[in-house]
């Protein structure tokens, strides 16, 4: 409040610097639609310029064949389309997604939930392990991708992972240089694990937080067992917070690409197998073709995957969340 | 609840949690205490068959090392992450909080339909749109631009959204009295809505920060030369592709995520509100 009406003048003038002095224009309300579009429209034009118009043009795109070209001449119809469902390749990488959206989605929920009410009953030192679960959500993918591949999960002896097995008498696994078993998938999934059950940790402590005391209260006078009140209120109560969770894990396997990329690549090349929907797109459309056609299309689908099912999700849930 | 804390199960149970607690919060700080190590141990040390719980020396010219080393552009790509970090968070909340005051108080006949525009949006996942963005990004020429690293990040529509529904909670009668005083929209927003709603702020900026810094995908399709890396983009491309000096890379991680652990460690209490309120962004 100690800002000069100087101060004010000079910042409003800079707005709409052709207008009529400011108190007269803002007293009334004649000039609403101009103060509107004063505030809101820095933010509509940019998201016209940066998300609608690349998503029309990537549309039109994906119906051309258009290598290392924004402006393609040649039109190819729903041709790039066709490809990219027949094509081998995108179609494993939508199988890479299912695999690891199986994996990722339950472990991720249920470790979550189980630390929220594991910290919530908590009284002494409750902030110090929120602060610890909640700590690697400062980390990036690429920190945690260099620890996981280089430290714990290097296939060499005095790797943590190995060291650890080395103690209880097992050999070295080579986690990242076998495909058979898919060790793999385990240095992926714990690398994603330890990054975001944090994050979702917070989402169900704050939900947890919200439920009335009341209700144990009346259901511990009833004789409930902590079980039952577990079962029965809890859990009921968390619903709207669980679909919420569920949908953001769902969206965000689909969109994994930072951890895929950085531990599995090696000397600047990806291996075959293991490309999730975004790490194939990635290599399509920008490596070296510059494929923009099959890039677009492929982008296209999915888009409309995502889409379709986190529609699909919500009528389910919102459905359930009627009665 | 504390009435049944005295009986003999509860003090099992009580045992039980605080056991399992100890257990996981040792698995959650297991590869901080391994980045810390690895990035004060000799090259040698660490790349010998023995495990060692502590650096047998401890290598504190590793960091030195990382800013000396002509290879590992650091001081550039830091200055990048922060530069892009800091633009994109002021950007954000200044444009997001300016178009979320816009919809939730100037009345104006068309503002549910820019609502639904802004909204839609929020369905499509920004990473699905990585190519066409890249398309239209590189149409203008911003490839290995600072520019196209910052500009298309500044507009979120999740913080719109966000910025929207808590001026609507703002309550009304402090700026009915700007308003009467002559303060207009502008001035109303500025000298009295803004300075009442630095909390939510800090709940978004942090959050829009975080983002920022640990973001890959973006950084990695738009920064292509070497001028324009980000700290990420640096410790990717020695980590994937070129040999290097390993405890050194570990340093350099070290020095990646400080800025985001200071955060965590004065800042909490925003960040725990901005994960609660970007999370449940819809509801």
């Amino acid at each position: 409040m100690t800002t000069t009406p100087a101060n004010v003048e000079v910042s409003a003038a800079a707005a709409a610097p052709t207008r009529p002095p400011l108190g007269a224009r803002l007293r009334g309300r004649q000039n609403q639609n101009l103060w509107f579009w004063v505030f809101v429209g820095p933010f509509v034009l940019g998201l016209i310029i940066f998300i609608y118009i690349p998503i029309l043009w990537s549309i039109y795109l994906s119906f051309f064949e258009s290598y290392n070209t924004v402006t393609p001449t040649k039109f190819v119809g729903i041709g790039n389309y066709l490809d990219m469902l027949k094509d081998e390749s995108f179609r494993s990488s939508l199988g890479t997604f299912i695999v690891f959206a199986l994996f990722i989605v339950p472990t991720t929920f249920a470790l979550s939930l189980l630390t929220a009410i594991l910290v919530a009953r908590t009284r002494v030192m409750q902030a110090f392990f929120r602060s610890v679960f909640f700590l690697p959500t400062a980390c990036s993918y690429v920190v945690a991708a260099l620890i996981w591949k280089m430290s714990i999960f290097s296939g060499v002896r005095s790797g943590a992972a190995n060291a650890l097995l080395g103690l209880i008498g097992l050999d070295s696994i080579p986690w990242l240089s076998v495909t058979k078993p898919p060790w793999y998938w385990l240095v992926i999934v714990s690398a994603r694990l330890w990054l975001q059950v944090g994050f979702y940790m917070i989402l169900f402590l704050a939900a947890l937080q919200r439920i009335s005391p009341t209700l144990y209260e009346a259901a511990a006078i009833d004789g409930a067992s902590a079980w039952q009140s577990f079962r029965y209120i809890t859990l009921p109560q968390l619903r709207p917070t669980s679909a919420a969770v569920l949908l953001l894990l769902l969206i965000n396997a689909f969109q994994a690409f930072d951890e895929f990329y950085n531990i599995l690549s090696s000397f600047g090349t990806y291996p075959p197998y293991a490309r999730p929907p975004l790490v194939y797109l990635y290599y399509v459309a920008l490596g070296q073709g510059q494929d923009f056609g099959h890039g677009s299309a492929g982008a296209v689908i999915l888009t409309l995957v995502i889409l379709i099912a986190a529609l699909v999700f919500n009528r389910f849930f919102s459905f359930r969340g009627d009665d | 609840m504390a009435v049944v804390n005295t009986s003999r199960s509860a003090k099992i149970g009580s045992l039980l949690r605080y056991s399992a607690l100890i257990l996981a919060a040792a698995l959650f700080l297991a590869p901080f205490y391994l980045l810390f190590r690895n990035a004060l141990m000799s090259e040698a040390d660490l790349g010998s068959p023995r495990w060692h719980w502590l650096p047998p020396t401890w290598e504190w010219g590793n960091f030195s090392a990382i800013f000396n080393d002509p290879a590992l552009p650091m001081t550039r790509s830091l200055v990048n992450s922060i530069l892009i970090s800091i633009f994109q968070t002021l950007g954000v909340l200044i444009i997001s909080g300016l178009a979320g005051y816009g919809l939730a108080r100037i009345p104006y006949r068309w503002s549910n339909a820019v609502f639904y525009l802004i909204t839609a949006t929020l369905l499509i996942p920004a990473a699905v749109t990585f190519v066409p963005s890249f398309v239209l990004v590189s149409s203008l020429g911003w490839i290995s631009t600072l520019r196209g690293l910052i500009i298309p990040g500044l507009f979120q529509a999740l913080a719109t959204f966000l910025f929207r529904q808590f001026f609507l909670s703002f309550p009304k009668e402090i700026e009915e009295a700007a308003f009467l005083d002559g303060l207009g929209y502008w001035g109303t927003f500025w000298r009295v809505v803004v300075p009442n709603s630095m909390g939510f702020a800090a709940a978004i900026g942090t959050i829009t920060f975080i983002g920022a810094w640990n973001a890959f995908l973006w950084p990695l399709v738009i920064g292509r030369e070497q001028t324009t890396w980000t700290v990420q983009i640096a410790l990717s491309t020695f980590l994937t592709a070129q040999s290097v000096n390993l405890s050194q890379l570990f340093a350099a991680a070290l020095v990646a995520i400080a800025p985001l652990l200071l955060m965590f460690l004065f800042l909490q209490r925003w960040i725990v509100e901005g994960v609660e309120r970007t999370g449940m962004g819809g509801d």
